[in-house]
């Protein structure tokens, strides 16, 4: 990365959901920084705990059930966890918008395009209605929808799933925020129409400075966009580092598992794919150990005692695994 | 029989049509094309692929197959049968041989009853109409013996769906499927919803059980990587109609169609080096609706080598090289 700024800091940032069965560390101390323009990779699987930490970040865990209860999110300097209502409100939306996965929910059915588009600039730019329509169409052009002028009056049941994407691009994008939250933003979209999307992303932010968070489950996607990576798993970040050194060298097992189980469609594929074997842990009361290692080929007897340190290496990845700490 | 002894599906043909708007009394009714004229075969023992976008038609051909939506036309001839044909009774009876497995393993598992439950309900039904010849017992041992043999220990026999995680569910939907010893597996996206550490372990019990009991699958799925993981053989839809087929080697190596080309070149490889190095074929505009049938190349409005003919007449699948069909005018030697 050319630019070294550091605009969001978390650290050690703890969210945990108070339910009947006890309580579920959704997220139990994860911390990074993000550069300004970076593009930062969240990838996991379902549980991991990649959505709620995004959330966290904004503060829009719902509560209760859930609450953070540790940690700092710090945006240039300031942490949003312990900033008033109001003033976080100036920030969400502006300084750091949000995409979700399916573009419908996220869309209010009854409202034309316009309607939301513009009542989001004038909230956040003191622009009059006519100079925020003006910049919603601009912004619709930018994110490549023919006809942004008619399409603008139209609802939202009448563009496609791609489009619908777009339209959020759009909407996120137009306040210039500094910070964009993508969450699963192509999941639900063809590989075609994913393809398109993700272009028009990284380009569009790439433009305007804009500094990226995505969250995804396919590695493909992370390979492709992100400039570092996080790789997270049952609440934690068990690997973090630059996404060529990642894919090149992975070192956490549950990292080098799940590359390793991908089928590539590049290569001549094995009669089995490789396999982690056994399923995700349920993060009910996890015991404070290495929550993989009843999946890991390689583990030993201090993983079933105490949670890994995070090991740093030259390059700047950090691993959380006893393999790699010096002393137990 | 028919008159190739290995070839155990024969779709001829296949279109579903399904009406549309509020005239279902008028006389120039409106219809959603979304099966359009599909002709695959499928060899005893293999594993065809079926890939495309979502709305392409890949379940409702499946749907077709399995007679769950009655055809509008064309053929489906399963051992030497056509099933179009076929009163329910016999369907019945033909369906022991053919089992599907669902996309979503939370909307295809009955969530009142237990595991056990669900992966003897074929059996059940069968049994009842004496149509199986099986005790009651027999049934409750093949239970126990499927589930081990999918991977789920046999204590969970009297858990409900709700207790098991999404790729144990999948495991119980495919020991559903094999209950009655099935020749033929539809399988309908069956890894798409589950997490990648546990997408492997699907496709490996898949491959493991095809071998073990002399398999056929048609193979849904939106992932290419794991359609060629997979198959044998892959045919590519778009829009109602396949497009191209060759063996998955062939397919990975040489794509012919404008639209398989687009595909593959967009598909995100888990590698960041190849990942920049890549030239990407973006296509543009979405998938259109599938509302009109068209005179010519249902590709043409995306495809970046389009020509007049395309627009004109449509591309019939023609044989390029050994056993790679393609339907597209460029490849037009006449």
């Amino acid at each position: 990365m050319a630019n070294e700024e550091v605009i969001l800091q978390v650290k050690n940032l703890q969210t945990y959901f108070m339910v009947d069965e006890g309580i579920v560390k959704a997220v139990d101390g994860v911390s990074f920084d993000l550069h300004k323009g970076e593009t930062l990779g969240i990838v996991g699987e379902s549980g991991s705990g990649k959505s709620v930490t995004n959330l966290s970040i904004i503060n829009l865990i719902p509560n209760p059930p859930g609450k953070i209860v540790g940690g700092e999110v710090l945006f240039r300097g300031k942490d949003l966890l312990k900033m008033p209502q109001d003033e976080i409100r100036q920030i969400r939306g502006n300084k750091i918008s949000m995409i979700f996965q399916d573009p419908m929910t996220s869309l209010n059915p009854y409202l034309k395009v316009s309607t939301q588009m513009v009542e989001t600039i004038m909230l956040h730019q003191k622009l009059d209605k006519k100079a925020a329509k003006e910049k919603a169409i601009e912004m619709l052009m930018l994110a490549g929808i023919p006809a942004p002028e008619k399409r603008i009056d139209q609802y939202p049941h009448q563009f496609s799933g791609g489009m619908r994407q777009r339209v959020m691009i759009a909407m996120g994008l137009s306040c210039n925020p500094e910070i964009l939250i993508a969450d699963e933003p192509t999941s639900a979209l063809d590989v075609t129409i994913q393809a398109q999307i993700l272009e028009l992303m990284s380009d569009l932010t790439k433009r305007l400075g804009t500094a990226v968070i995505l969250i995804t489950h396919s590695l493909g996607v992370v390979a492709g966009t992100c400039d570092t990576i996080c790789v997270m798993y049952a609440g934690r970040i068990v690997e973090r580092g630059r996404t060529a050194d990642i894919f090149e060298n992975p070192r956490h097992p549950y990292t080098q598992g799940l590359i390793r189980s991908v089928p590539r469609i590049d290569k001549e594929n094995a009669y089995r794919l490789y396999s982690i074997q056994g399923q995700p842990p349920n993060v009910i009361d996890l015991p404070d150990c290495c929550p993989f290692y009843p999946r890991c080929d390689r583990a030993m007897d201090i993983c079933k005692k105490k949670y890994p340190v995070s090991v740093k290496a030259e390059n700047g990845s950090a691993v959380s695994c006893w393999l790699y700490a010096e002393e137990h | 029989m028919s008159e190739n002894d290995t070839t155990l599906l024969d779709v001829r043909d296949l279109k579903m049509h399904f009406p549309v708007g509020r005239a279902w009394r008028a006389k120039n009714k409106s219809y959603i094309y979304a099966v359009d004229g599909v002709n695959f075969k499928i060899k005893r023992g293999e594993t065809l692929g079926l890939v495309g976008e979502s709305g392409c038609g890949k379940s409702t051909t499946v749907r077709a197959v399995a007679q769950l939506y009655k055809p509008t036309g064309g053929e489906v001839m399963f051992k030497g049968q056509d099933l179009t044909k076929l009163k329910p009774a016999e369907m019945l009876k033909t369906r022991m041989n053919m089992q599907m497995v669902f996309q979503d393993p939370y909307a295809s598992l009955n969530p009142r009853m237990t595991a056990g439950e669900i992966i003897g309900e074929p059996m059940e039904i069968y049994r009842k109409r004496h149509m199986l010849d099986k005790s009651k017992e027999e049934c409750e041992e093949r239970v126990e013996m499927l589930m081990e043999r999918v991977g789920l220990s046999r204590f969970f026999k009297n858990r409900y769906p709700h207790e098991f995680s999404g790729g144990q569910r999948q495991r119980i939907g495919i020991a559903r499927a094999l209950a009655l010893r099935p020749e033929l597996m539809l399988c309908d996206e069956p890894v798409s919803a589950l997490d990648v550490s546990i997408q492997s372990q699907i496709l490996n019990l898949f491959k493991d059980l095809q071998q073990e009991f002399g398999l056929t699958y048609l193979f849904i799925a939106h992932d290419l990587a794991v359609i060629q993981y997979i198959s044998d053989r892959v045919a590519v839809m778009y829009l109602g109609v396949i497009v191209e087929t060759s063996k998955a080697k062939d397919l990975y190596k040489k794509p012919l169609h404008p639209y398989t080309q687009a595909l593959l070149s967009a598909a995100p490889i888990p590698d960041p080096k190849i990942e920049a190095k890549r030239q990407r074929i973006i296509l543009t505009g979405d998938v259109p609706s599938p509302d009109k049938q068209r005179p010519g190349c249902y590709f043409y409005d995306r495809c970046w080598k389009h020509m007049d003919k395309c627009l004109k007449c449509r591309p019939q699948l023609t044989e390029i090289e050994d056993g790679h069909e393609v339907a597209c005018f460029l490849y037009d030697k006449g």
